[in-house]
């Protein structure tokens, strides 16, 4: 079987700069699939690589198997959904979702049909008439879900789709949008840049750096595994102890992360691996707090603690002496 | 989501594989051949009539005019810039007087503008609302717009003897005022259609609307938390005013004069209507390529308001007025 | 930037004097069409009358030069409406070497004193050996007129979307169709103003062309060959109040265009 997106040592070059570095990746056929990473790293470079609006500079993309250099965005079976949702102002709703139906020369009538099933499809019954400007940020962006999907692409692009939208929203979204997929077996390119988003919807997710993909793999892998310094803090905001201090604590020269759950205040000589250092600042979450600690050489961690009902919990102050320790399976040893 | 999948609709086929669509996707796929056609219609015109144009008119500055046969030979000579530059040259002392009368003008009617138009400016930035900015805008674009022959031949009505000015002196009893007004030199003249005073009431009140918006559109942009920062801090209206609200306008003023001075520099239709004799720049060029025939002449003489302006444009540049254009 | 003190009435007197400034020749010549006085300009006004309008217009040398002033100006309209639009969607988006010349270029014509534009143009046509005609009047003004439509159109374009075209190629459309159903709804507002006021500038244009009109006579050259002709002041009023009135209209008609979008582009006339 052939997959749905396949890049191989894809590069897009602008000026001078590489916003895509050679990179590989497969998506396979009715897979969710993420591509997360700061604003910058490439992600969104990606994604329109795959949707045809840039030409890679070097490499192959391959989509279900047929060579896409030079073909233009029209002639691919992709659609987007776009960051700004990108609806005609000047056509009504159901225009707008009609349009792809439009241009490939399908009568009025079948159309517009087809148009207000979609619109259904996205609970937006009543609201073909309707000029886009009329509508609020959540219906748009539902608008343009049922744009991108009439003409039935075998992918959809997705370009921070909730990323206008309010917490609430977002997270009900979520839910919606992978029932979505599940449903219509498509595959779906997700790009974001909220971890949460990727980890909570995903098949698989692809951390993106400067360009390159830094890490490929399931969401438990990637929080539970990250392979390298960036993926354990973008991802987990885990502690990442540098190979120096790992050389110290636990007589390897190889850095390793600990997530902040991990870690809690220890009494000297409680055993296992310990730090001490001094409490800088408590950072009160509702079901967490979270401690930030300096180390006597300036480097800091996150200890993260429930907050329970339980008087017996002492909770230390700012500006406190403090030891930090962690279990050593909590450890996950990173790549150089 | 209630989710249903929709009908299939790969029936309705593959894009249709014209001629134009192998078009259209040739120019997607070369953008800069897309470019390249989009360009070249504007570029063939400016670059061939206009600049072409301004090309031949400057070779045409170093033909050869000769004044017996009033004849134009193509033969390259430096007498028509002399005419204008050498101070040894018989003609020159004519022709920098018209370069001066036309350039004081210019000065008198910038500033003019500048007085009149920075109040009516202020007031549609800081105070004007809701419908009455559109008012106040569109009642300054109206007239900006509206015929520039018309508007000169307007004043020409409202000049004449008998009628509204002197009218309404008459009904003021200031009459005599005007007459004494009329009687100094440089200012005045035999009436005020033929006084250099009308003349320079036209410019102004026509390039005014120029002035206006440059220094409208330089203050609208001054956010209102700078001036309550200003008060804030202990300025007295009048001290905010000076050194916050004046600084800032000022780019605003300097664009606008670009316009006044430019337009006054080039005119010569208003010179023709209105005041005294005595030749502008423009008027200058177009008895010489019209009536006399002298175009070598003619082309010479229009590099003086260009390097005028010129030297002006980089005066604005350094003072800042190019930000609020 | 609003302040909510209210003007002092020096200032709103100042404003509005201004305003009643910029309006008094206009209005002067509006009532100055209906006055019945033969042959000077005497304040008051001695009696109204209508009669001007139909001997005005019943002129052929009136006639013929409002034909000839709209024949040009719908010309140079058509040429700038094509010109300024193909350089705004050249230059509102790509950066290549020489745009900042390109984009001096087309404001240069109107950015220069219009004598300047005007011998030059002559000149050339007269190396060139073309007569005045019709047709150099007209490549004299789509020349000024471009630059307005260009304005308005590129500030459309700087306001309106880039995702809204990859939309829809997206979506199938290739860039014909984009451009029926996408780009030009979005200019269309923008390319009737820039029109309009590409008109109004070519309607009323008279430096540049006295110097490329030769023997051919536009409403502003007739006007102004009128206005040493005492005995003719009544059609001179009439044909004066007709061309205030062809300019005024339309940058009010593109000012309600444009509005709440952005203000009337191209104000350097």
């Amino acid at each position: 079987m052939n997959h749905a997106v396949e890049f191989q040592q894809v590069s897009r070059v602008f000026d001078t700069v590489h916003a895509v570095d050679r990179v590989d990746l497969t998506v396979a056929e009715g897979e969710f699939f993420s591509m997360l990473g700061p604003s910058g790293s490439g992600k969104t470079t990606c994604l329109r690589l795959i949707a045809g609006f840039e030409q890679a500079s070097a490499g192959c993309i391959r989509i279900h198997g047929r060579d896409a250099a030079g073909v233009p965005p029209y002639e691919r079976d992709v659609n987007t959904v776009f960051q700004d949702y990108a609806l005609f102002p000047h056509m009504s709703v159901l225009d707008n979702v009609a349009y792809g139906l439009m241009v490939r020369g399908v009568a009025r009538a079948v159309r517009h049909r087809q148009a207000e099933h979609m619109l259904a499809m996205v609970k937006l019954a009543d609201f073909g008439g309707r000029r886009p400007a009329a509508l609020s940020g959540g219906q748009r962006q539902r608008v343009a879900l049922a744009r991108a999907l009439i003409n039935q692409p075998r992918v959809l692009l997705l370009d921070e789709p909730l990323g206008a939208l309010d917490l609430k929203l977002r997270e009900a979204m979520q839910t919606e949008l992978k029932a979505l997929q599940r449903q219509l077996g498509i595959t779906f390119v997700y790009v974001t840049h909220d971890q949460g988003e990727a980890l909570s919807m995903s098949d698989r997710v692809a951390v993106f750096k400067q360009g390159r993909i830094e890490q490929l793999s399931s969401p438990r892998e990637l929080y539970n595994r990250p392979r390298t310094a960036f993926v354990a803090d973008f991802v987990g905001g885990a502690n990442v102890i540098d190979a120096s201090l790992a050389q110290s604590l636990i007589g390897r020269a190889q850095a390793f992360s600990v997530r902040p759950e991990q870690m809690d205040f220890v009494s000297e000589g409680d055993g296992g691996i310990q730090l001490t250092g001094t409490l800088v600042d408590v950072q009160y979450h509702g079901a967490v707090s979270r401690y930030q600690v300096a180390l006597a050489d300036g480097r800091q961690l996150a200890v993260s603690r429930p907050n329970l009902l339980d008087a017996t919990q002492v909770a230390p102050e700012p500006g406190q002496a403090v030891t930090v320790g962690w279990p050593a399976h909590a450890m996950v040893m990173l790549e150089a | 989501m209630a989710i249903e999948a929709p009908d299939p609709l790969h029936q309705h086929g593959l894009p249709t594989a014209g001629i134009r669509r192998r078009l259209a996707s040739l120019l997607y796929r070369r953008q800069t051949l897309l470019l390249l056609l989009l360009l070249t219609p504007p570029l063939l015109w400016f670059g061939v009539v206009y600049l072409g144009s301004l090309l031949a008119l400057l070779m045409q500055s170093f033909y050869t005019f000769d004044d017996f046969t009033m004849a134009v030979t193509p033969e390259l000579t430096l007498a028509n810039f002399r005419a204008i530059a050498d101070p040894a040259n018989p003609l020159f002392g004519a022709n920098i007087d018209i370069v001066l009368r036309t350039l004081g003008m210019a000065a008198a009617v910038t500033v003019a503008c500048a007085l009149i138009a920075f109040p009516i400016a202020y007031y549609m930035a800081r105070y004007a609302r809701g419908w009455q900015k559109g008012f106040f805008y569109i009642a300054v674009m109206a007239p900006m717009w509206a015929s520039y022959i018309v508007k000169a031949y307007s004043w020409t009505v409202i000049l004449a003897k008998g009628g509204i000015v002197y009218w309404l002196g008459q009904a003021l009893g200031l009459n005599a005022l005007l007459e004494a007004v009329l009687s100094l030199p440089m200012v005045g003249g035999s009436s005020l259609s033929t006084s250099n005073l009308g003349r320079f009431m036209v410019f102004t009140y026509i390039w005014l609307p120029f002035m206006i918006l440059p220094i409208q559109a330089a203050l609208e942009r001054v956010p209102l938390s700078l001036l309550q920062a200003s008060s804030d801090l202990g300025a007295r209206p009048a001290q905010t005013f000076r050194t916050v609200m004046l600084p800032l306008a000022f780019p605003g003023v300097v664009a606008g004069s670009i316009f006044t001075f430019s337009l006054t520099l080039g005119d010569f239709i208003v010179p023709q209507l209105v005041g005294p004799p005595g030749l502008f720049i423009g008027n200058y060029v177009y008895t010489m390529q019209g009536a006399v025939g002298n175009i070598p002449m003619a082309a010479a003489f229009t590099v003086v308001p260009v390097v005028l302006i010129s030297l002006y444009l980089a005066l604005a540049r350094r003072l800042g007025a190019f930000d609020a254009l | 930037m609003h302040s909510e003190a209210r003007a002092p009435l020096w200032l709103k007197l100042l404003a509005y004097g201004g305003l009643a400034f910029l309006h008094f020749p206009i209005v002067v010549i509006a009532l100055y069409a209906f006055n019945t006085e033969e042959s000077a300009y005497s304040f008051p006004l001695q009696g109204f009358t209508l009669d001007w309008f139909a001997a005005a217009f019943g002129r052929d040398d009136v006639l013929a030069a409002i034909w000839l002033s709209v024949k040009v100006a719908a010309v140079a309209t058509l040429a700038s409406l094509l010109l300024g639009t193909m350089a705004a969607a050249a230059l509102y988006r790509r950066r290549f070497w020489g745009k900042e010349a390109l984009t001096l270029m087309l404001i240069l014509p109107i950015a220069l004193p219009g004598i300047i534009t005007g011998i030059a143009l002559l000149s050339a046509f007269k190396l060139l050996a073309w007569e005045p005609s019709f047709w150099t009047i007209a490549i004299g003004h789509a020349t000024f007129c471009v630059v307005v439509v260009y304005n308005n159109v590129i500030a459309r374009f700087r306001r309106s979307s880039h995702s809204l075209v990859e939309a829809s190629m997206d979506l199938g459309a290739d860039g014909f169709t984009t451009f029926r159903h996408v780009v030009l709804p979005q200019l269309a507002t923008a390319l009737l103003a820039g029109g309009l006021l590409a008109f109004a500038l070519s309607f009323d244009e008279i430096i540049v062309t006295t110097f490329t009109a030769g023997h051919e006579r536009t409403l502003p050259i007739w006007l102004l060959n009128q206005l040493g002709r005492p005995r003719d002041v009544p059609i001179t009023n009439v044909v004066a109040l007709t061309v205030m009135l062809i300019t005024m209209v339309p940058v009010i008609a593109a000012w309600k265009l444009t509005q709440g979008t952005e203000a009337v582009a191209g104000s350097g006339k």
